[in-house]
């Protein structure tokens, strides 16, 4: 049976992973190459490297810590982050990713989204949405947001998710900006409308705080893969216990791992 | 021993690579098709559309692994590297499959989403030697959106929406549909299999 993915993030900034509430407050957490490592052999069934701050600072993607990153990894491993071109795509699977994600830049020109799936495979072109709930309101009314959760766009999350699938994306990675960092639970009914609204895979993310958000997030949202950042980096569970646990409540896991 | 590597312009081929580094093997990568001809073993990665595989047929590489395998060389296919290695795909069925093993690779019948992505269980043919020392129900790491059919030379069932071919192998020929450089440490176990088969 197809398992659910359970994902860890690393955000970084200036070649260290920091995570933050609610996108800000950021707080030193390690290196990444080091937590990639330790996070896959604790059974982590994906590694996904973000830098964080790439794009309203204008920076590239860090090359360098990604290829020392993938250097001893052997789970499949996304980079996101400050990736505006088919050819910086290039070079960051070049330095060892296996996919790609893209956020703000898929907003301002869509196009690269087809441009980057023709070359490398929809498989390899994870589209990330940023997505706020309109308070008192639908939730298909949440909106996307780009820049690290700082400018709103105006678009709807769940016409955005199409749009990207019908341009070749492999993957959404729906983040909840009201969930991200309060480590009280996914937005469930978020994903599953997206998830419902899509025919790939949908990751979710922001707000896990224990086993029974992953657990709710695989049932009631639909979610096929979770993405979780500090909650492994402060020692509150490793993937291992996670994944017996989410096993005990009948979700379908990678174990042994 | 030096592993060939194919690049024909279809994905990226850097974790193949870095994989067989970690193995401590030698490997080079090359589009000419006089170097597969010589190669003592050759891997063909390759993600995305069948219609890349059109490349091979156009540039003289499908001939020369045809050359190859007839010598007997080790060969592995890759996912769309394995689907080659059947007569054709419904992705692109103006391009032509190498026919070692027989059938179409079709989509994932409707119902279940489409890639089929992330981790699954492989049932392990005992008798095969890619699969050696991997144990029966592993799990190993998918993507992909067409699946090749299970034949007698299946030695590693997936199911999803039905079974398909995980890895197929006859004599020195060989073909995963899951990525053993992403699959931890049952893939990483497949490729030592196959980078050991020639020494």
């Amino acid at each position: 049976m197809l398992t659910k993915r359970i994902i860890a993030c690393l955000d970084v900034r200036s070649g260290r992973v920091v995570k933050g509430v609610q996108f800000v407050d950021l707080v030193d957490a390690g290196d990444p190459a080091e937590l990639a490592k330790r996070h896959a052999a604790a059974g982590a069934d994906e590694v996904v490297l973000l830098d964080i701050t790439a794009t309203h600072e204008g920076r590239g993607t860090l090359l360098e810590t990604v290829r020392r990153t993938a250097k001893e990894l052997f789970i499949p491993f996304t980079v996101g982050g400050g990736i505006r071109s088919a050819e910086e795509a290039a070079a960051v699977f070049d330095a060892g990713a296996d996919k790609v994600s893209i956020n703000s830049a898929a907003i301002a020109d869509p196009d690269l989204i087809d441009a980057i799936g023709r070359s490398f495979g929809a498989q390899a072109v994870i589209v990330a949405i940023d997505a706020r709930r309109v308070p008192n309101s639908p939730v298909s009314h949440a909106e996307v947001f780009v820049s690290g959760g700082r400018t709103r766009t105006g678009r709807r999350v769940i016409e955005w998710a199409r749009e990207a699938e019908a341009r070749g994306a492999g993957e959404i990675l729906l983040t909840s900006m009201d969930a991200d960092g309060t480590r009280a639970g996914f937005d469930c009914e978020l994903t599953a409308a997206v998830s419902e609204a899509v025919e790939i895979p949908v990751i979710a993310s922001g707000g896990a705080g224990s086993a029974e958000h992953f657990a709710q997030v695989f049932q009631a949202g639909k979610a096929h893969a979770a993405l979780a950042a500090s909650i492994f980096h402060f020692g509150i569970a490793d993937v291992r216990a996670l994944k017996q646990e989410l096993a005990r409540q009948g979700v379908p896991v990678r174990l042994p791992c | 021993m030096t592993i060939t590597v194919i690049d024909y312009k279809a994905g990226n081929l850097t974790s193949v690579m870095k994989a067989l580094d970690a193995l401590g093997c030698a490997a080079m990568v090359t589009a000419d098709p006089d170097v597969v001809r010589r190669a003592t073993q050759v891997i063909l990665p390759g993600v995305g559309h069948f219609q890349a595989t059109q490349m091979l047929e156009d540039t003289g590489l499908a001939a020369a692994v045809s050359d190859s395998i007839a010598r007997g060389v080790g060969f592995l296919g890759i996912c769309v590297g394995l689907q080659w290695l059947f007569e054709g795909s419904t992705e692109a069925p103006a391009s032509k499959g190498l026919s070692v093993f027989s059938g179409q690779c079709e989509r994932f019948a409707p119902g279940v989403k489409v890639p089929h992505v992330g981790w699954n269980e492989v049932r392990v043919d005992p008798q095969s030697r890619l699969m050696r020392g991997v144990e029966d129900r592993s799990f190993v790491y998918y993507t992909h959106s067409y699946r090749a059919p299970v034949v007698s030379e299946t030695v590693a069932v997936t199911e999803y929406s039905g079974p398909f071919s995980g890895a197929v192998e006859r004599g020195n020929v060989m073909g995963v549909q899951f990525h053993p450089e992403k699959s931890g440490v049952a893939g990483m176990r497949v490729l030592k299999n196959f980078v050991e088969l020639a020494c």
